[in-house]
């Protein structure tokens, strides 16, 4: 058995034991008195600050409503309204930034209601039950083709086959989900909570599911637009972006993202390999779910390395307090200068940073830390046929979700506007399927 | 899913939510956002005489009870019937009906207790196409020191006199509003069906005064120093305003008559709970005067979950379905025994149990040194404070003794025979049990 001393990587840092506890939920969902509590502090305000903010317009003050009066199930339906993965958001959302940061109680206390957990509550227990509030509309007859069985595919797809339309989504990976199911941190979404929302979402018909199909490989744009009567795109951020730096190729430097794959399809997490000494490059979400389930699987020291300040991090400050609370270090205005050892590597030499003239410029002061382990965290980049016209690194697209081609929708982290987030992704998935759905149908 | 709608004295409506006559129904501007909201109906603002409109204060109108935080538990106010004028007001109506034809669309009316007065409006307000008409016979303060409102609801000749020209003047639906400021709800009820009043609606405000200000020794609402009493409602009038729909539902002379129930409707559940006792619909202004007239949607949401659960398919499914569990005191069964039962994996150790029952019930609640608190049977009547107090739901509970068993309070064996006080040993008024 190893320890979180054990030099270079080395798997079963950690007892299995404590494994289980570190990657259980991080936030025990509300018992039915706690929501009450909770949703008694919701002021219903007027055209609400808090559904300004969801990306979803979830008519929040409504669903927590629904709560306080004992009907959680018409609280779900509130919520699956407006967001099919309002089970998912209701884990992963940056509420910080988002409802809860517009809650006026956030203004007047600095105590918002916990809109997430409320989510979670009433979203939880029709999912326990089984239970598919909608149903579908009747048959239009026409085939759609979604690329990507992400938040967007699969709320674009839900929508869609609501409306009475048939839908076959594509998926590169073996399983449905996107980063849902391949890169969320394990704590946030337990017990195979991603795939059981699928599960859960298709149950509605209308949806057939297609793995192991990649854009640009078995798939092209031009032949699915011969096959079907739209396309809808929604295939993320495939490629990770390079870190660029001296001896980037040396074995121990990966990619975050692949971690966190490998991590939540990890049937034993004893098995995982881990460096003693992990760092981190960059300052996102993926960042501080690759440090945080370092340490949590028993890395001795772990550091975020961002080459901005605190405000510049798109990682949130509840999320960056999260990382610290874990023993995660987090250093800010350095960025990568070489990467240093015998073949593996040994040690990062990090160059601190300074904004001069709105530029970041390095100062040429360096450090050097230990590192057995080197996550890329630095941004994804879009991998595509080349058939669509591109605005900046990501497909462009006008209104809802419209592309240069017709008869192609894209939407979530591929297409162009938007944060990149789970409930962005979900919002541009469901307006992009009444927009197709109308286009094809002469609604309006 | 549930069929929420309602068919109230012939007028539909899509749900049993209507907005009470108050002043979220004081003009079309207010009423066609209610509908577009999703109201089932409204009542429409009380219209008064043609002819200069009453004038209101110009200070504040509305008083408030709180809960923690900030809730509204109550609201009195001293505004009057609609400051606007007659015919501005019948336009309005006129032109709201004709856009919302499924909407029930009822017009509160108060005027002068002479039958010249009605048989000049009535005409006016037929002339609308409204529904219906709501009488005025419960507003407290103000009018009724003119003769009018709660001063007609106190006198049962005036009601039936006054329903009985509205039914010989007008053709639709005729609704008496009841003031709850009286010693038995049930005489002005029978007075309203003796008249031929198609329904009772109740209840109006209650007297109240809300608070008064210590620094300047006035009751508030204050207007330049000096308060009035106000009329009172909200959720704090609720269980005042059941007891009385209950009386008129059971009462012989009243019974059937059909009710609108008004007092403290917030949630579903609070509508629900009306209904079963009685109503054919609610009545809703304080929900909506606190919460805007979206507030409607978890109305309908919540009672159409709760209908579905239960196998409702319609409101008439469960409306009423209390009336007969209502009863009065010399009727519940004195056989029935229960013990208080704390879950001590619930507990959560606050000791409000034992404060209750050691100093102001029948010390029934044991403590020991490490804050275990459980019930003595033998002292235990099952008064109930224990769970009324309780900040933990269900941690106490009520559970009944089997009959054959033995009471250790009393020593007694429960039989299993329901008893009441009318044929009880006790009673000196007790006649044999056959």
């Amino acid at each position: 058995m190893n320890t979180p001393f054990t030099p270079g990587i080395a798997a079963e840092r950690l007892a299995n034991a404590d494994l289980q506890e570190n990657f259980a939920d991080l936030h025990a969902p509300l018992d039915r008195h706690e929501a009450a509590v909770a949703a008694d502090r919701c002021y219903f305000c007027h055209d609400a600050p808090c559904i300004t903010a969801c990306p979803t317009d979830i008519d929040i003050p409504l669903f927590i409503r629904q709560i306080a009066t004992g009907t959680p199930d018409a609280a779900a339906k509130t919520i699956f309204d407006m967001n099919i993965l309002g089970g998912m958001c209701a884990r992963v959302c940056p509420t910080e930034d988002l409802c809860e940061q517009a809650c006026v109680r956030e203004l007047a206390e600095g105590k918002p209601v916990e809109i997430g957990r409320l989510q979670r509550f009433a979203t939880d227990i029709v999912m326990a039950k089984g239970v598919m509030p909608f149903t579908r509309a009747a048959p239009t007859g026409k085939k759609i083709a979604v690329v990507g069985a992400g938040p967007a595919g699969l709320s674009c797809a839900h929508r869609l086959a609501m409306l009475g339309n048939d839908v076959t989504v594509y998926d590169a990976q073996p399983k449905a989900g996107g980063l849902n199911e391949y890169g969320i941190a394990a704590y946030k979404t337990t017990d195979d909570f991603a795939a059981r929302e699928v599960d859960w979402l298709v149950s509605i018909g209308g949806i057939e599911i297609k793995t192991g199909m990649a854009l640009g490989a078995e798939l092209k744009i031009d032949d699915l637009v011969g096959c079907f009567a739209a396309v809808f795109l929604s295939v993320g951020l495939g490629g990770v972006n390079a870190l660029s730096v001296d001896g980037d190729t040396k074995a121990g430097v990966v990619d975050a993202v692949s971690f966190i794959r490998d991590l939540r399809q990890a049937s034993d997490l004893a098995a995982l390999p881990v460096g003693r000494n992990v760092v981190v490059i960059g300052g996102g979400m993926t960042a501080v779910d690759a440090a945080v389930q370092s340490k949590l699987l028993g890395a001795q020291q772990v550091t975020i390395a961002y080459r901005r300040g605190r405000d510049g991090m798109s990682a949130s400050r509840y999320e960056q307090d999260l990382a610290a609370s874990f023993g995660v270090n987090l250093m800010f205005n350095v960025q990568p200068k070489a990467i240093h050892g015998n073949g593996s590597v040994a040690e990062i030499e990090l160059e601190y940073t300074s904004v001069e003239n709105g530029k970041l410029t390095g100062t040429g002061e360096t450090i050097r830390i230990a590192a057995d382990q080197v996550f890329r965290a630095i941004g994804q980049t879009l991998t595509s046929d080349g058939a669509l016209m591109l605005d900046g690194r990501k497909i462009a697209v006008t209104g809802a979700g419209r592309t240069s081609r017709d008869l192609v929708w894209a939407g979530g982290d591929c297409a162009s506007g938007g944060d990149d987030l789970t409930v962005t992704a979900v919002a541009e998935g469901r307006d992009a399927a009444i927009d197709i759905h109308n286009t094809l149908n002469g609604g309006t | 899913m549930a069929d929420l709608t309602t068919d109230f004295l012939g007028i539909k409506s899509p749900n049993p939510f209507w907005l009470a006559s108050a002043p979220p129904t004081d003009k079309e501007y207010n009423v066609r956002r209610a509908f577009e909201a999703g109201w089932g109906g409204v009542v429409w603002k009380t219209l008064g005489e043609a002819g200069p409109p009453v004038v209101n204060v110009n200070g504040p109108r509305y008083g408030v009870i709180y809960g923690a935080d900030r809730r509204v538990l109550g609201i009195n106010n001293i505004e009057l019937i609609t400051d606007r004028d007659l015919y501005t007001n019948l336009e309005e109506i006129k032109r709201v009906k004709a856009d919302y034809p499924d909407r029930a669309v009822i017009v509160s009316l108060m005027v002068p207790c002479e039958e010249q007065a009605w048989k000049d409006i009535l005409p006016l307000v037929e002339d609308t196409g409204a529904d219906g008409i709501e009488l005025n016979f419960g507003c407290p303060h103000g009018m009724s020191e003119r003769g009018m409102g709660a001063a007609v609801g106190q006198v049962p000749e005036y009601i039936e006199m006054v329903t009985r020209w509205c039914k010989k003047y007008y053709s639709r639906p005729v609704i008496v509003k009841l003031t709850p400021n009286i010693t038995d709800v049930r005489q002005p009820a029978a007075a309203a069906k003796r008249g031929g009043a198609d329904a009772v609606s109740l209840i109006n405000t209650i007297n109240s005064i809300t608070s008064v200000n210590l620094d300047t020794m006035s009751p508030e609402p204050s207007i330049d120093g000096k308060g009035t009493h106000g009329g009172y409602c909200g959720p704090a009038v609720k269980p005042i305003a059941m007891s009385m729909v209950s009386e008129i539902s059971r009462f012989e002379e009243t019974k059937g008559l059909p009710i609108s129930g008004i007092g403290g409707v917030t949630t579903w559940r609070d509508a629900a709970e009306y209904i079963t006792l009685g109503c054919g619909n609610v009545q809703v202004c304080t929900a909506a005067m606190t919460y805007g007239f979206k507030i409607v949607q978890e109305m309908i949401s919540g009672l159409s979950q709760w209908m579905d659960e239960k196998g409702h398919t319609s409101i008439a499914d469960f409306m009423g379905a209390a009336v007969p569990n209502t009863t009065d005191w010399q009727y519940l069964n004195l056989n029935y025994i229960a013990k208080a039962v704390i879950n001590q994996d619930d507990c959560i150790s606050c000791g409000r149990c034992y404060a209750a029952c050691e100093d102001t019930s029948h010390q029934a609640i044991a403590m020991s040194e490490d804050r275990t608190f459980s019930v003595i049977d033998a002292e235990c009547v099952a008064c109930n404070l224990c769970v009324d107090v309780c900040p933990v739901e269900d941690c106490i509970t009520m559970v009944a003794l089997a009959p054959g068993t033995t009471d250790p309070r009393t020593g007694k064996v429960v039989q299993k025979e329901y008893a009441n006080w009318t044929t009880h040993p006790n009673n000196p008024a007790a006649t044999a049990a056959e």
